[in-house]
Order: C-alpha cells, then sequence, then structure tokens
C-alpha cells in the first residue's frame, strides 16, 4: 500500500542554520505516528514541510498523491487535505469557537453554511465543548482553545492531522483532556502526525516513533521496542533525562 | 530584611471625570476671550462680544468648509491609504518596493509645501466630456491634504498587520485560506481595532492643519476671520477674534482626542 504521506530525504536551512538534513518518513492511511527529539532537531519544521508552510530546499514530499515539492504546487488544493494544529492554537480571537469552527469550510469550499454548521456543532460536541459554541477565544481556557483548533482543522475533513506540539503551551491539568481527544481521534481511524514532549502518550497512542536530533533521524520504531530498547546512545541519553 | 522584588503594576488613580475637566477648559477658553475683549474695549463704538457674534455666521460656514475639507481628505485618504498599506505587504518586490517609496515620500514631507504643490500642479479647469468645469482651490487644497493623510494611513495599516502574531497568518493559511481570504476575513478584522485610535489622531491633526489652506487663499474660517479683521479695522479684535477661532477649533478637536483616548484604553485592557 502506497504511503498516505511520503517524505524522502528532506533537507532545510534557515540562512546559516541547517534545520534538516536529511529526513525520510512514510505514515501510511490510519496510522499515528509520533516525532520525539530535543527541541531544535528539526521536527516542527519537518510537519511545516509537509503542508508547504516551508518549503524545503531539496528532497521530496508527497500527500495523498499530492507533490508538495513541485515547484508549481497549488498550496490549496494541498491544505484541504491536511489539517494542523498549532501550539499556540492560533484561533481566530475575533470570531466565536463556532464561527472559528465554520470559517474555512463555508469560504473555502464553498459548502453550504446550513450543513457545516450542523457538522462545526457535532465536532464541538466531539471535542466535549458544548455550550461554548458562542465563546470567543479570549473566554476560553488553554485546554478548550485547543480543543476548538482541533476541531476547526476536523471540521475541513483532512485526510491527515499534523499536531505541532499542541500540549507544550497548555497547563498539566488540561494537557490530559487534549490528549484524550486526539487519541479519541486516532482510534477513529484518522492518520495523524504529531510532533510531541508527550512520551507517555507516544508511547500508549503510537503506532510507530522517531527520534530526531540535530536534522536527522537517529532511530525509530514500533513504541515497544523503542521505549523498551532504544538502540542509539543519544536516544538512551534523551529518554533517559526524560523518564 | 527585605528582598528586592518587583511590586505588581497599579493602575494610576483615576482622575476627575471628564465633563468637570471640559467645563474647566470651556471656562478658562471663555475668560480668556472675554478678559481680552475687556481689556481692550475702550470707549469704542460696538462692544467686542457684539462684534464677534455679528462675524459668528460667516465665519461658521467657514468653518464648515475646514470640516469638509478634512472629511473629504480623510475619507479619499484612507481608502488609498488602506490600498496603499496593503501594497506595502505585497509579495510582489516592485509592489511593496513602490508603496513603500511612495509612502515614506509623502509621509517625509511638509503639509503646507504638498499644499503649494498641488495648488499650483493641479489644473485650474478640467474638461469632461466637453464642458470645462473650474476646480476650485478648495478642492486642490483637499487633495494636497490627501496625500499626507494617504500616506499616514498606508503606515498605520502596515503597523496593525504587522503587529499580528504570525501564527495567525499560519492557522488561516493551512485551512487552505487565499491570501486573500486571510487579509480580508482574519487580519483586517483583527486590524480594525488597532488602527482606530491612530487613525482618529491623525484626524485631529489633519482638521488643525485645514487653516492652512488659507495661506493658498482658501476661503475656510482662517481666512474669514482675517477678512472680518480687516473689514472691523480694530486692533482690540484681534487677539478675541483669535480667541474664538481658537475656541471652536478646540472645541472640536477635544471630545475627538477623549474618545481616542477612551479607546486605546479599552484596548489596552483586551489585548
Amino acid at each position: 500500500m502506497t504511503p498516505l504521506v511520503s517524505i524522502q530525504d528532506v533537507h532545510k536551512r534557515f540562512g546559516e542554520t541547517t534545520v534538516l538534513s536529511g529526513m525520510s518518513l512514510d505514515v501510511r492511511k490510519g496510522e499515528v505516528i509520533c516525532i520525539i527529539g530535543p527541541s531544535g532537531s528539526g521536527k516542527s519544521t519537518l510537519l511545516r514541510c509537509v503542508n508547504a508552510l516551508v518549503r524545503p530546499e531539496r528532497g521530496r514530499i508527497t500527500v495523498s498523491g499530492i507533490e508538495v515539492t513541485a515547484p508549481r504546487l497549488d498550496p490549496i488544493a494541498l491544505r484541504r487535505r491536511v489539517g494542523m494544529v498549532f501550539q499556540q492554537y492560533n484561533l481566530f480571537p475575533h470570531r466565536t469557537a463556532l464561527q472559528n469552527v465554520m470559517m474555512a469550510p463555508i469560504s473555502v469550499l464553498k459548502q453550504e453554511r446550513r450543513e457545516v454548521e450542523a457538522r462545526a456543532r457535532a465536532l464541538l460536541a466531539k471535542v466535549r465543548l458544548q455550550g461554548k459554541e458562542d465563546s470567543y477565544p479570549g473566554e476560553l481556557s488553554g485546554g478548550q482553545q485547543q480543543r476548538v483548533a482541533i476541531a476547526r482543522s476536523l471540521c475541513m475533513q483532512p485526510e491527515v492531522m499534523l499536531f505541532d506540539e499542541v500540549t507544550a503551551a497548555l497547563d498539566p491539568e488540561t494537557v490530559k483532556e487534549v490528549l484524550v481527544t486526539i487519541r479519541e481521534l486516532a482510534e477513529e481511524g484518522m492518520t495523524c502526525l504529531l510532533v510531541t514532549h508527550e512520551m507517555g502518550f507516544a508511547r500508549e497512542v503510537a503506532d510507530h516513533v522517531y527520534f530526531t536530533d540535530r536534522g536527522v533521524i537517529v532511530e525509530h520504531g514500533p513504541p515497544a521496542e523503542f521505549f523498551t530498547a532504544p538502540r542509539d546512545a543519544r536516544t538512551r541519553e534523551f529518554l533517559g533525562k526524560l523518564l | 530584611m527585605t528582598l528586592p522584588v518587583l511590586l505588581p503594576y497599579r493602575p494610576p488613580p483615576p482622575r476627575g471625570r471628564l465633563d468637570d475637566r471640559g467645563l474647566a477648559f470651556a471656562a478658562f477658553a471663555v475668560l480668556m476671550v472675554a478678559g481680552a475683549a475687556h481689556a481692550q474695549s475702550g470707549a469704542a463704538t460696538e462692544s467686542v462680544l457684539a462684534a464677534i457674534w455679528k462675524w459668528v455666521p460667516l465665519i461658521s460656514t467657514g468653518f464648515g468648509l475646514n470640516i469638509l475639507i478634512s472629511v473629504i481628505a480623510m475619507g479619499v485618504g484612507t481608502v488609498l491609504g488602506l490600498a496603499l498599506g496593503l501594497c506595502q505587504i505585497s509579495l510582489l518586490p516592485p509592489v511593496r518596493v513602490g508603496s513603500w517609496f511612495l509612502t515614506q515620500f509623502f509621509r517625509n514631507a511638509p503639509w503646507l509645501v504638498l499644499l503649494f504643490y498641488c495648488i499650483f500642479m493641479l489644473p485650474f479647469r478640467v474638461t469632461v466630456l466637453g464642458q470645462t468645469h473650474e476646480v476650485p482651490n478648495w478642492l486642490r487644497a483637499t487633495i494636497g491634504l490627501t496625500l499626507p493623510v494617504m500616506a499616514n494611513v498606508s503606515e498605520i495599516v502596515r503597523g496593525a498587520v504587522q503587529s499580528l502574531p504570525k501564527g495567525q497568518w499560519e492557522a488561516a493559511e493551512s485551512l487552505a485560506f487565499s491570501r486573500f481570504q486571510t487579509l480580508w476575513q482574519v487580519i483586517l478584522p483583527q486590524c480594525v481595532k488597532r488602527m482606530l485610535p491612530p487613525w482618529m489622531n491623525l484626524y485631529a491633526i489633519l482638521i488643525m492643519s485645514t487653516p492652512l489652506a488659507s495661506i493658498v487663499g482658501v476661503e475656510e474660517a482662517m481666512t474669514l476671520t482675517r477678512g472680518a479683521l480687516n473689514a472691523e479695522r480694530r486692533g482690540d479684535l484681534l487677539i478675541p477674534m483669535y480667541g474664538a477661532l481658537l475656541l471652536a477649533f478646540f472645541a472640536y478637536c477635544w471630545p475627538i482626542a477623549r474618545l481616542t483616548r477612551l479607546l486605546e484604553a479599552r484596548n489596552n485592557v483586551r489585548l
């Protein structure tokens, strides 16, 4: 089966700093992939390359048959298929939770308002935010905002979801509610690519774990193997500091 | 021993009520005008206040022209400035550089010089559909004032757009919004609140600059006041008349300044 997301030998530099020096990974449909690694190891940049927020210098990325690294990429066609959730939520503060979720399907996909609203309400209920539809982002907690952001991405009915350290800015007690939401999503078969520092979550939910350091993938494997018997010294050191 | 700690920020104590201070200002101004009038009126034929009162209707029409000039210059300048400001954040380098240059050029030019420039550069009459129309002086002056307004609005727009967190752009982009949709639906609505106080500030500066048009012969309040003084030929009227004009401008500008402050304070609370 061809992978839904395929990343091959991707290189990226910002000025003098090399951020990615040849990363490759595949994500098959329905898989949950976790990328872990020290900060500055390039994992967020890799994620941003997948929906063309960052354009790599070298390498090839395809998502659901779309060549992301093609010079004449239609970014809008790509981003309809790829949802992304950010560390800082990035909700639109001038719109209510419900409007945040409804905006893109109406404006971009030109779907009918009534149908979109029904879907948006269902999604907000699914992320346990019933009753918060008319709240503005500023009135919601970090965890609630992040769940709105997840619902907002899902309302575009993407084929793959990217999560960029989505719990890193949250209070410890609200981290769980967001992780529960992602886990449910994964269990429903959504293809997910996560950059995370939540080792426990990666261990329980991921099908495959990648460890990155200084722009390369050092080691990868199924979580059971990866966490219990890491082969590389750098992985052991990193996990040793955390666990 | 006490440890050096940062004291929490406390807002300054509320000052006197706005109305009280407004009244104080007004009382001061009236006293100023009346006092000057009293000191200078000897056994003149007509009391100073009566003389001023006589000219109020004429000078008011002049003040109306000041307001008209400012409203037109502000309206047109805002529309042009919005376009120019958006060009400043264009992804096309020639558009960006060109609009940046225009903005800088008109923002760093003295308003009076621009006014003279437009008065003499613009045609005195234009022919539209075979009919020749005079272009009145005041209209050319208005165009002269529109240019700096445009440039300043352009900077206000650019500044507001760039003050928004980059994450807003990224979120909109990753939801497949086009650049235009992102600007129109996500960025600009959030900018309006940020742009409003500097924009109102600019308007206050503009209305206070409209008497510059008197130098090029536009019959606005300043010109008419001077004309009235010439007609009266009374030295004791000089200070009271200009004082009354100052008062008129103050009465118009001060509420705008207060409202601007109010909006700024409210924005600070919400940010």
